[in-house]
């Protein structure tokens, strides 16, 4: 004889991959993704935007002239007073500089403009000004090659981080390894909150149909519980993976698109960390503790969408009720962005020990090293809170349907416990 | 007596009223045993503490001579009375994993099931989701499939509505057979023809409270009355003069097929039946003559009458 529990999460998990539902959101969600990720490319390749004509009414006669056009802005230089611009309706805006800009820019430049100035406009202008003023400035000390002075003190830094409580010698990148913490707790936030609320709702959803006096009659509420959301993280880890080859698919024959797109950054820091996400060794052994969170992190939430789903009704007070869920994982994230910042600090050690807030916090700190009793610790904490949730739900899961409003009393509850 | 379950004092609370106040059954092993109540009486509630879903306050339930446990839920089969099924679910596929919930390997589920399936007509269904089902439909499937892993002990709530006079045949016939087969049936209802032909014994719950027990046959003689149904040919002023001292009612009846006139007398005493028969018999022509056994309509409200008016 199977166990039953084995045979609730093989039909919760069949049960939702047949489902149309399942199959439709498991083929669109890529293609949503990859459209969203090319749409805006795609769109800035299309759209042209046109030249824009800004008036500059120069009173000083020495900056007009220093400001350069590019293939969005045209400046051009006019003699004719303000009032006259403003009629033109070519002109999209109107830059006035006075004639003491030099001395005291601020007070004698003023710029028009014809409804909202964009952010890049108006950037591509002040950039232009200051550029101009500067220029102006440094030539009235009357240094020769100050330009050539100027360009030899610049220094472009770009050196690698080497840690000292490590054996072997080895850069880590901070920027990536915040980068792929972030893009875990990301992923994690929206796995518990897409897979919580499944569980959630499909606990309601049975209590709603009356099924659960059937099953609980014939299995223990804890398995139930444990098997739906075993069964449900199953469907996740197939969805997700279906998405993962789909996407990878996709994009090896659109990658050659994506590498004609400007903005290939391939700085030092960059090029640090691809050279570390090639250690193999040390690539594993992370993933192996970052999973082990990641899967803790979606047992211990769902565990609480369980009790949650257990004890309510219907699912607009879940819903309600399901920000209480929410909460933490959010709490979670802020602080494990510190613990980022701060990888050693008493607080980071005291979110990652805490299973509300360790798999965030622990997904943030991993790639910075964490010692093994800690990772040890937290992840104790946080399966063995986990079981413990599970057995509390499944009891609000048996009394909380049947109570009918009644508060269970402390002496209640402990007879409940012990019921068998 | 060997008794399959007995509940002793189940007392439970609710938040604003007592649903069950010192409730003790019995329930002999292979009969049908009927729980009958007014709505609201506790019954649903005592099923769900035999059932191990609930915990009584006070009072505990022995099943099979040992205190009931989780373990012994195998051996029970229980039809709620709202039924539930999972909609989306296909029917056979439904039924298999009820089934190995109880125990059963895939394989005999699924050969039991055929059978079942087979027996009661409804193979059709086997690939239909609950949803396409009708509310009968759906209910023949999860009588199945609480049945189908044979317990000791089988409880059905209310199990009869939803269900056309045919079907609702089929299921007693069903229900009869498996009592033969050794299985004891808890079942409760209001409908009191099919406790009538169903049950062995009943316990009757009214307000909390178990008001009455006992086999179906005694009860429908404790409950009798000494009432006789009499067809005759004569003057029933006649009858009602010579008969009118062993009687503690005269009610003429309508004309019959025959022509006789009728009439329902109560004797004062079962001992009157020879005295009231002579004089009966002096007066008119008696063409029938029988004793009127109360119906468990009867019984049932004049029980729930009595203890309303008792309690007030």
């Amino acid at each position: 004889m199977k166990s039953a529990l084995s045979i609730i999460i093989s039909r919760e998990y069949l049960e939702r991959v047949k489902r149309k539902s399942f199959i439709i959101s498991t083929l669109l969600v890529p293609v949503l993704m990859i459209a969203l990720m090319f749409a805006p490319a795609a769109i800035m390749l299309l759209d042209t935007p046109e030249s824009k004509t800004i008036a500059v009414i120069d009173d000083s006669g020495v900056v007009a002239k220093r400001l350069q056009s590019n293939d969005q802005i045209s400046f051009t230089d006019y003699k004719q007073p303000l009032d006259s611009a403003r009629t033109d309706a070519d002109i999209e805006a109107i830059l006035v500089i006075g004639p003491k800009v030099i001395d005291n820019p601020n007070a004698n430049i003023s710029l028009y403009f014809r409804g909202a100035p964009s952010l890049s406009t108006d950037g591509y202008i002040s950039g232009q000004l200051t550029q101009a003023i500067e220029d102006i400035r440094l030539e009235a000390y009357n240094i020769d090659n100050i330009r050539e002075i100027l360009e030899e003190v610049q220094v472009d830094l770009s050196y690698p981080t080497i840690r000292l409580d490590r054996e072997e010698e080895q850069n880590t990148s901070s920027v990536l390894s915040y980068v792929i913490a972030l893009m875990l707790d990301m992923m994690l936030y929206m796995f518990i909150l897409i897979y919580g609320t499944m569980v959630m709702n499909s606990i309601i959803e049975e209590k709603n149909n009356r099924v659960l006096e059937i099953v609980v009659s014939s299995v223990k509420p804890s398995s139930l519980m444990l098997g739906k959301i075993v069964g449900i993280g199953l469907v996740a880890i197939t969805q997700i993976f279906i998405w993962g080859v789909i996407i990878a698919v996709c994009s090896s024959w659109a990658l050659p698109m994506l590498a004609t797109m400007p903005e290939a950054a391939q700085d030092a820091e960059m090029m640090g960390a691809i050279g570390q996400l090639s250690d193999v060794g040390y690539v594993s052994s992370l993933m192996f503790y970052m999973i082990l969170f990641f899967i803790g992190g979606y047992l211990f939430y769902s565990a609480i969408y369980a009790a949650l789903g257990s004890a309510v009704d219907n699912v607009q007070d879940a819903s309600q009720l399901s920000t209480i869920a929410t909460m933490p994982v959010i709490i979670g994230i802020v602080t494990s962005m510190s613990a980022v910042q701060n990888p050693g600090s008493t607080m980071a050690f005291w979110v990652s020990l805490i299973p509300f807030t360790s798999p965030m916090a622990m997904m943030a700190r991993l790639p910075f090293g964490v010692p093994a009793w800690e990772i040890i610790l937290s992840l104790t904490f946080l399966y063995a809170s986990f079981m413990l949730l599970i057995w509390l739900c499944a009891k609000i899961y048996r009394v909380g349907i049947f109570m009918y409003g009644k508060k269970p009393s402390f002496a209640e509850i402990i007879r409940w416990a012990r019921y068998k | 007596m060997d008794n399959i379950l007995t509940a002793e004092h189940i007392t439970k609370d609710f938040t604003k009223h007592r649903a069950l106040d010192d409730v003790s059954i019995a329930v002999p092993r292979g009969k049908v045993y009927g729980l009958l109540g007014p709505n609201g009486a506790g019954k649903t509630t005592l099923i769900r503490i035999i059932n191990h879903i609930i915990a009584p306050d006070k009072g505990q339930v022995i099943f099979d001579g040992h205190p009931l446990t989780a373990a012994d839920v195998v051996n029970i089969g229980y039809l709620p009375e709202e039924r539930g099924l999972y909609k989306k679910m296909k029917v056979g596929d439904q039924a298999i994993f009820f089934a190995r919930l109880k125990g059963l390997s895939r394989r005999d589920a699924e050969a039991q099931l055929r059978s079942w399936f087979e027996r009661l007509d409804i193979s059709e269904w086997w690939d239909k989701k609950v949803e396409e089902l009708s509310k009968g439909m759906a209910q023949k499937v999860q009588f199945i499939v609480t049945v189908l892993h044979r317990p000791k002990l089988l409880i059905f709530d209310e199990p009869f509505s939803g269900f056309d006079p045919i079907n609702a045949g089929i299921l007693k016939r069903e229900i009869l057979k498996l009592r033969d087969e050794g299985a004891t049936v808890i079942f409760s209802t209001h409908n009191m023809g099919s406790v009538e032909e169903l049950c062995d014994e009943i316990t009757l719950i009214n307000r909390s409270h178990n008001i009455l027990s006992g086999s179906v046959r005694d009860l429908r003689e404790q409950f009798s009355d000494n009432r006789y149904a009499i067809a005759y040919v004569g003057s029933p002023d006649a009858l009602r003069a010579a008969v009118e001292p062993v009687c503690t009612s005269f009610v003429p009846g309508a004309i019959d097929t025959d022509g006789n006139a009728t009439v329902t007398v109560s004797l004062r005493a079962a001992e009157a039946l020879k005295p009231f028969i002579a004089a009966a018999n002096d007066a008119v022509t008696i063409n029938s003559f029988r004793r009127m056994l109360p119906s468990m309509d009867d019984i049932f409200v004049s029980a729930v009458e009595a203890s309303n008016t008792s309690a007030l």
